[in-house]
């Protein structure tokens, strides 16, 4: 499953992270490693880009980009 | 190598007469020769210090806090990334401040990311900084120590700051703790009401003395050691320092470059690290996550001991949270992004607007105050008409410059630009313009000079190109009084379906145009001129915070006086070059000689019959009349057109000379009957509709202003994209023109 699948609301943890070197490292960087929980905060008004919740940091990327972390859907606990 | 004990000291202790290092240049002793290069900017003259820190931690802020009033803005090296300056007056030195740009990692791919790890490493023209001080947020320090972390891999000499801590609660770090990750000091602090400065203050001090280098032990595995050393034999001679300064600086090249970066290194650097990470895949190693996991893994386990308790995690959603819920709801939030950028373009369309008659009022008395008071020469003509004219086209951008400076400063600093890209992000997406463009291009609706000059707020150079190349083509104030003169004297005061106004009908089409044909030319010059790799969206909502006034007005004060200092020279220069352009060679025979009129709204004394005709100008365009034929336009128009080059605005005085019409300062009224009653040798009106028509669309492309090319040059730092502005819009207008003449006559409309 990837990120851009998940409901509004709801929290995963990151299993893998793809996409090409750059963007990749940049998502890294920030701090989306594997094994990181990140909630699905909300989609923006117009459908596209998304709002994460992950290491106490607002994030904003596009439901393209989503596709590149594969998560694994938390049930019950809510991210911080 | 590791020479230094790590030690902790709390940021409140006393200047300590140093146990490490006390020799002045102990921060280089290590370097197995020392390189002239990077030594010479900072010895001999002041100590240099770099602030550093993620976007969004107050850096600017504590930047003012600890310089005063001094700051000077520039650029950095190369590249057009705004770069502040300014005096740290400490106990018993002096040093260098440095702001540098806001940032998550050193890592880069692009020459504007590439600005973090040249400041700090003193690369490609920066001086070697002597200290590094580093912003953490305290309420994300995971990813803010990030930073640090890769600086302390360098050994750069370090101080923490933790600022931000009245945010957070019962999860307060320990200052000397964070430090101590790293074997430096760390200062919390509160900038805005000045908690802690003077600690920070301390702290500086101490380690300009000391030099103490910062240290982390951390370790990658062998395998990343192995392709991380051969790289290092690779880096050019200016980069190398140390043997830990050449393995950070390897493992930086490493994960930066690729096949697609952007970066300016050195050839067989690039090669050995392409090699290297094709060594790396078939060895089955993920280099990129291996390297950022093993930084993160040592942030976390470390970071568990350097809180008082044990770290809860706040109760509930924040105030940030809270507000976005109403600020980014599908309704709610866009009804109140509209109401935003409302104030905004109404501020700067008609807020603006008294000052700006203040300074045009006040022009044209200085202006005529001089005319008055000496003979007619050619030097008057040139310090009327030329100088204070063009000081005047300067100036008079002013209150909108300041206005937007400080909507923008408001929308930056309290967290919700960020927000404006988020909302706006998808309606931008299809034209290849970023969500922080929407600011700039509504701007553009009221003048392309504060629009362009607000284009800072996007970090990549390539994307505030394009919007700099499109955000003229939006429907600027200047062509207003054109399209009122045009629309007022060539169309019928009838309605459609007996409803609607043709002419107001009119104006609300050439705004849908511009702003369309805008968002088409960003499309088309994204895919072709302005090429650049198609970088995601990867933003941060930063938490919505109180915006500091302070420090908002002095980032006005400082990139006005900017503006006024390099883009208005070139401005001046411009205005000068039309003055001449408008008004030699010189009517031999008029009797009254020396107020021969031009473009200026200056005629005073009884007018001699207007002359332009002979002028440069009006030959060329009798010269260009056969240029302009297919666009339905006459020599008369031609002249009027070239005029607009200046200021579109300057069309109706310019036409008025045509025209013979003595006075034409305000009432555009007996020009626009001169208009309607111009006939053509057969009888026929010389300007029917659609010549109109073809005139607004020329007016609505062409790039008629000589302050946008001004400031164009000023932030690009080139002659080029102002060139390449002017030359495609011209051409799109002249085109469009042609189309709309030539196919309404088809038509059968002429």
């Amino acid at each position: 499953m990837t990120l851009n699948e998940l409901p509004v609301g709801a929290s995963a943890v990151i299993l893998r992270v793809g996409g090409q070197q750059s963007f990749r490292r940049r998502l890294l960087e920030l701090g989306l490693l594997p094994g990181t929980e990140v909630q699905l905060l909300r989609v923006a008004p117009l459908g596209d880009p998304l709002e994460l919740w992950a290491r106490d940091c607002n994030l904003s990327i596009r439901k393209q980009e989503a596709e590149l972390l594969h998560i694994e859907p938390r049930t019950g606990a809510r991210a911080q | 190598m590791t020479t230094n004990a790590r030690v902790a000291e709390s940021g409140a202790a006393p200047a300590l007469p140093s146990t490490t290092d006390v020799q002045p240049r102990a921060a280089r002793s290590n370097a197995p020769k020392p390189r002239a290069v990077n030594a010479s900017k900072s010895t001999g003259s002041k100590p240099a210090v770099l602030l550093c820190g993620n976007p969004n931690v107050g850096k600017t802020t504590l930047f003012n806090a600890l310089t005063g009033e001094s700051a000077r803005v520039g650029n950095y090296p190369g590249i057009t990334v705004e770069r502040r300056a300014a005096q740290l007056k400490l106990e018993t030195l002096e040093a260098e401040l440095v702001d540098a740009p806001g940032t998550y990692s050193l890592s880069a791919r692009s020459p504007e990311e590439q600005v973090a790890i040249a400041a700090a490493l003193g690369l490609g023209g920066n001086p070697k900084p002597d200290l590094v001080v580093v912003v953490l947020d305290a309420g994300q320090l995971t990813r803010n120590l990030y930073l640090a972390l890769q600086l302390a891999e360098f050994r750069l000499p370090l101080v923490l700051v933790l600022t931000m801590l009245d945010e957070v609660g019962d999860r307060q770090p320990l200052p000397e703790r964070v430090g101590a990750l790293f074997g430096v000091d760390c200062v919390g602090i509160n900038p805005k009401r000045g908690d802690g400065v003077p600690n920070l203050r301390a702290a500086i001090e101490r380690a300009l003395n000391q030099r103490r280098l910062s240290d982390v032990p951390i370790a990658y595995s062998s395998q990343v050691h192995a392709l991380r050393d051969r790289i290092a034999s690779k880096l050019p001679d200016a980069w190398r320092q140390n043997v830990e300064h050449d393995r950070a600086l390897s493992l930086w090249a490493l994960l930066s470059i690729s096949d697609d970066d952007e970066l300016e290194v050195d050839q067989s650097l690039r090669a050995v690290c392409l090699e290297q990470r094709s060594e790396a895949e078939a060895l089955g190693i993920d280099l990129d996550l291996e390297v950022v996991g093993a930084r993160y893994q040592f942030i976390e386990r470390e970071l568990q001991g350097c809180y008082e308790t044990a770290a809860a995690a706040p109760a509930g959603p924040g105030w940030t949270e809270r507000l976005d819920r109403v600020l980014l709801h599908p309704v709610w939030g866009l009804a109140f992004f509209v109401l935003v950028m409302l104030c905004l373009f109404q501020s700067l369309f008609s807020w603006a607007d008294p000052a700006i008659g203040w300074i045009e009022n006040a022009v044209t008395w200085a202006e005529q105050g001089l005319t008055a008071k000496f003979p007619p020469s050619l030097l008057r003509d040139l310090v009327v008409q030329g100088i204070v004219g063009g000081v005047g086209n300067v100036i008079v951008f002013l209150p909108q410059i300041v206005l937007l400076f400080l909507l923008v400063g408001l929308l930056e600093d309290s967290g919700y630009m960020a927000r404006i890209a988020y909302l706006m992000d998808r309606v931008l997406r299809g034209s290849g313009l970023q969500g922080k463009a929407f600011v700039p291009m509504l701007s553009g609706l009221a003048c392309a000079v504060p629009a362009i000059l607000s284009t800072r707020t996007m970090e990549r150079r390539r994307d505030r190109i394009l919007t700099m190349l499109v955000v003229p083509l939006m429907t600027c104030s200047a062509r207003l009084p054109v399209y009122a003169l045009l629309i007022g004297a060539l169309f019928p005061p009838s309605k459609v379906f007996g409803l609607v106004p043709i002419q107001g009908l009119l104006m609300v089409a050439m705004y849908l145009f511009s702003t369309l044909i805008a968002l088409l030319a960003a499309w088309v010059l994204g895919r072709t001129l302005v090429r650049g790799h198609r970088v995601p969206l990867l933003l941060e909502l930063p938490r919505y915070r109180w915006p500091n006034l302070r420090t908002t007005l002095r980032m006005i004060t400082q990139r006005t006086r900017e503006f006024m200092v390099e883009a208005g020279t070139v401005i001046l220069a411009l205005t000068i070059g039309m003055w001449i352009l408008l008004s030699f060679p010189k009517p031999e025979a008029t009797s009254d000689a020396g107020s021969a009129p031009t473009a200026q709204l200056t005629s005073s004394e009884h007018a001699p019959p207007p002359s332009i005709e002979h002028t440069y100008g009006g030959r060329l365009g009798r010269a260009l009349e056969p240029v302009v034929r297919p666009l339905g336009f006459d020599w008369k128009l031609a002249v009027g057109v070239i005029g607009a080059f200046s200021a579109r605005e300057v069309f109706i005085s310019t036409l008025g000379l045509v025209f013979g019409l003595d006075d034409t300062s305000d009432e555009a009224l007996p020009l626009r009957d001169r208009m309607r009653a111009e006939t053509r040798p057969d009888g026929s009106p010389a300007y029917p509709p659609l010549v109109g028509l073809s005139l607004m669309v020329f007016f609505a492309l062409a790039c008629q202003c000589m302050s946008t090319l001004g400031v164009v040059y000023r932030e690009t730092r080139s002659v080029r994209w102002p060139l390449l502005l002017f030359a495609y819009m011209t051409t799109l207008a002249y085109a469009a023109s042609f189309i709309v003449y030539q196919g309404g006559r088809l038509l059968g409309l002429g």
